[in-house]
């Protein structure tokens, strides 16, 4: 019996999301009185033994560069086919894009009942019960699994990453794949930038901008805090910036350590995107803005006086 | 062509989430219900744009619920869509309601199956691929993008800090996301028209669940927003520093 961790790569390198979800997994196996191990597929430029520290004991690596791209099904099957050797009773995944992809099939696969979007450790003391996100952030529910096999996808930003001692064993794993039916075309990565899911930090700002051409002010108050940007749903469906920033309920979904939001009245949808962030700073000129009740600090104000005082500020911090 | 579009019904997005029956059971008194937005704004509107540059296109809405969702599916025909068919059961956890789509899809034929990215209340974001896994389908998570190039779907899809576009063969399951679509209102000829489009409503099959809610909790309320002078914003700087710990 074991659990096993999901550890996804992005260009060769493990992810954020992947370190908080081995340290999760590492936690339930000592609960659980097992060993955490981990799976890796497609080639990688890290160093994989090191990632012991977090608390696996073996890495599988399938190193085949077909795994490169995410083909969700054939994916599925190779992770089973390791859960299934290694006797898994417990398989972790990051509740990140890979994660969405991948863990409602191999749920399907192994008739293992999943709890995606999981934000805390699973309470084992009375069956299998995991406490996962619902209602976009406005509740919570306590799901209670009843197959043998359990499967996790855990939020990311829901859980601390320790590091400790200790090296993986890097077992090299030789098992033919399916053929790949998903075929990756073309990459478009806003390269250079955090990305928005694994922030720590997101500066965010909406139609108190005024518009596209004063965002230079927000960008750098993000470079300065290595943070991802974001923006209301207005702001993107308006084009002053792209998309893929859009966060709230029907955007993405963020949980950082610290979101500051500026001029960005707080609407309940936008909140609902939001308001699983540990700290939230409200820069907004009308102290009504519903925003207000949802934050930790704020300052009344205009975000044009406001936010390159801020940029000031946090350069004499850093000693920039 | 041949599109089936999973619909789904949440509460509104205003709505006041709270609990009864010893926190197991969502209180849904004086609530509004509508389309979950993923399914309304992105995965139908593609789907009947599809329709609109092909006619021979045929589209189908599948929801999972009780007679309860009948205005709901209503409001999709209205959009768009040729016929619906209910799945007439309480919807369960994620593996029931996949299976009985899946159902569905095995009678149906069809050439695309589109999903919403999630709902808006329970967030599980698995519908979709557990529905490929139980047909032995392609999944496409997360599309930005969604177009059709002969036998091919041409996919756009979010991957952490970008995307990506992807091509696959038809069939496919696909969930939708921002990007896809633009939101439609429903006119009035569509409302009118939808009275008289076909609402199926077939039996569940047997199924089991594989989990189960067994309570709901609100989250803790915050303490209340500190307020810091304009004048001073690195007070606010320093509070950030030394007593949120978070910069
Ligand atoms: C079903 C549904 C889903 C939705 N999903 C989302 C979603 O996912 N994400 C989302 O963001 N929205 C979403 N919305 C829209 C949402 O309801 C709000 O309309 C939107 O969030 C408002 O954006 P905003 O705060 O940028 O703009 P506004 O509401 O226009 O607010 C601008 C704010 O800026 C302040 N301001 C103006 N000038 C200044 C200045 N100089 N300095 C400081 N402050 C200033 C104003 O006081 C105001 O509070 C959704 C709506 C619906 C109906
Ligand atoms: N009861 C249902 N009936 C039909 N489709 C559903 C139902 N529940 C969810 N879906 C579809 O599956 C998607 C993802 O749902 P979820 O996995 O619950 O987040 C939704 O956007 C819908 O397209």
């Amino acid at each position: 019996m074991s659990v096993l961790i999901f550890i996804d790569t992005a260009e060769g390198h493990v992810k954020k999301a992947s370190l908080e979800a081995i340290c999760y997994g590492a936690k339930i196996a000592e609960q659980l009185g097992t060993s955490a191990e981990g799976i890796v597929l497609g080639t990688v430029k890290d160093d994989l033994a090191p990632f012991g520290k977090f608390g696996v004991k073996k890495i599988h690596h399938l190193n085949n560069e077909l795994l490169d791209h995410l083909d969700a099904q054939v994916y599925t099957k190779v992770i089973a086919d390791i859960a299934e050797k290694i006797v898994a009773k417990v398989i972790v995944f990051s509740n990140n894009v890979d994660g969405k992809a991948i863990a409602p099939r191999l749920s399907v696969r192994l008739k293992a009942g999943l709890v995606s979007g999981a934000v805390a450790m699973p309470d084992i003391s009375n069956g299998f019960i995991v406490k996962k996100n619902v209602f976009s952030g406005k509740a919570f529910a306590n799901i209670s699994v009843n197959t043998d096999i359990k499967i996790i996808a855990l939020n990311p930003n829901a859980y601390k990453t320790t590091a400790g001692e200790g090296t993986a064993e890097i077992v090299v794993v030789n098992i033919p794949i399916d053929p790949v039916k998903v075929k990756v075309t073309g990459v478009n990565k806003t390269s250079g930038e955090v990305p928005l899911t694994e922030a720590e930090i997101v500066v965010s700002a909406g139609r108190g901008m005024k518009g596209p051409e004063n965002w230079g002010m927000i960008e750098e108050l993000a470079k300065l805090l290595h943070a991802a940007t974001a923006c209301s749903r207005p702001v993107s469906d308006a084009h002053w910036r792209p998309h893929n920033e859009h966060v709230g309920q029907t955007g993405t979904a963020i949980a950082p350590s610290l979101y500051i939001a500026i001029g960005i009245s707080g609407a309940i949808q936008h909140l609902a995107g939001v308001n699983r962030s540990k700290v939230i700073v409200v820069i907004n000129k009308d102290p009504e803005a519903p925003f207000f009740k949802a934050a930790d600090y704020g300052i009344v104000g205009d975000a044009f006086e406001v936010v390159p005082k801020m940029i000031e500020a946090v350069k004499k911090l850093k000693g920039v | 062509m041949k599109i089936l579009v999973c619909i789904s019904k949440t509460p509104d997005t205003t709505a006041k989430i709270a609990f009864t029956d010893n926190n197991t059971k969502f209180d849904s008194t004086g609530v509004q219900w509508i389309i979950n937005p993923y399914d309304e704004w992105y995965s139908l509107v593609r789907a009947i744009e599809l329709k609109e540059s092909d006619a021979s296109t045929v589209i189908q809405l599948v929801t999972v619920g009780s007679s309860e969702t009948d205005p709901i599916i209503r409001k999709a025909l209205a959009l768009g869509g040729d016929e619906a068919i209910r799945v007439n059961t309480d919807s369960q956890d994620s593996f029931y309601i996949a299976s009985q789509i899946s159902e569905v899809a095995k009678q149906g034929g069809y050439d695309l199956i589109f999903t919403g990215k999630e709902t808006i209340d329970y967030n599980g974001s698995s519908i979709g691929g557990m529905l490929a896994e139980l047909l032995n389908l392609p999944y496409v998570s997360l599309a930005t993008k969604f177009e059709l190039s002969g036998n091919k779907a041409v996919v756009t899809r979010e991957i952490d800090g970008g995307e990506e576009v992807c091509e696959v063969e038809l069939p496919v399951v696909v969930s939708c996301q921002k990007g896809v679509a633009e939101q439609r209102i429903p006119n009035m000829r569509g409302i009118m028209s939808a009275r008289a489009k076909p609402l199926k409503v077939v039996e569940p099959s047997g199924v089991n669940t594989l989990t189960a809610i067994s309570s709901f909790e609100l989250p803790p309320a915050k303490a209340g927003v500190k307020l810091v002078s304009p004048d001073n914003v690195e007070e606010l700087i320093r509070l950030l520093k030394e007593e949120a710990k978070v910069i």
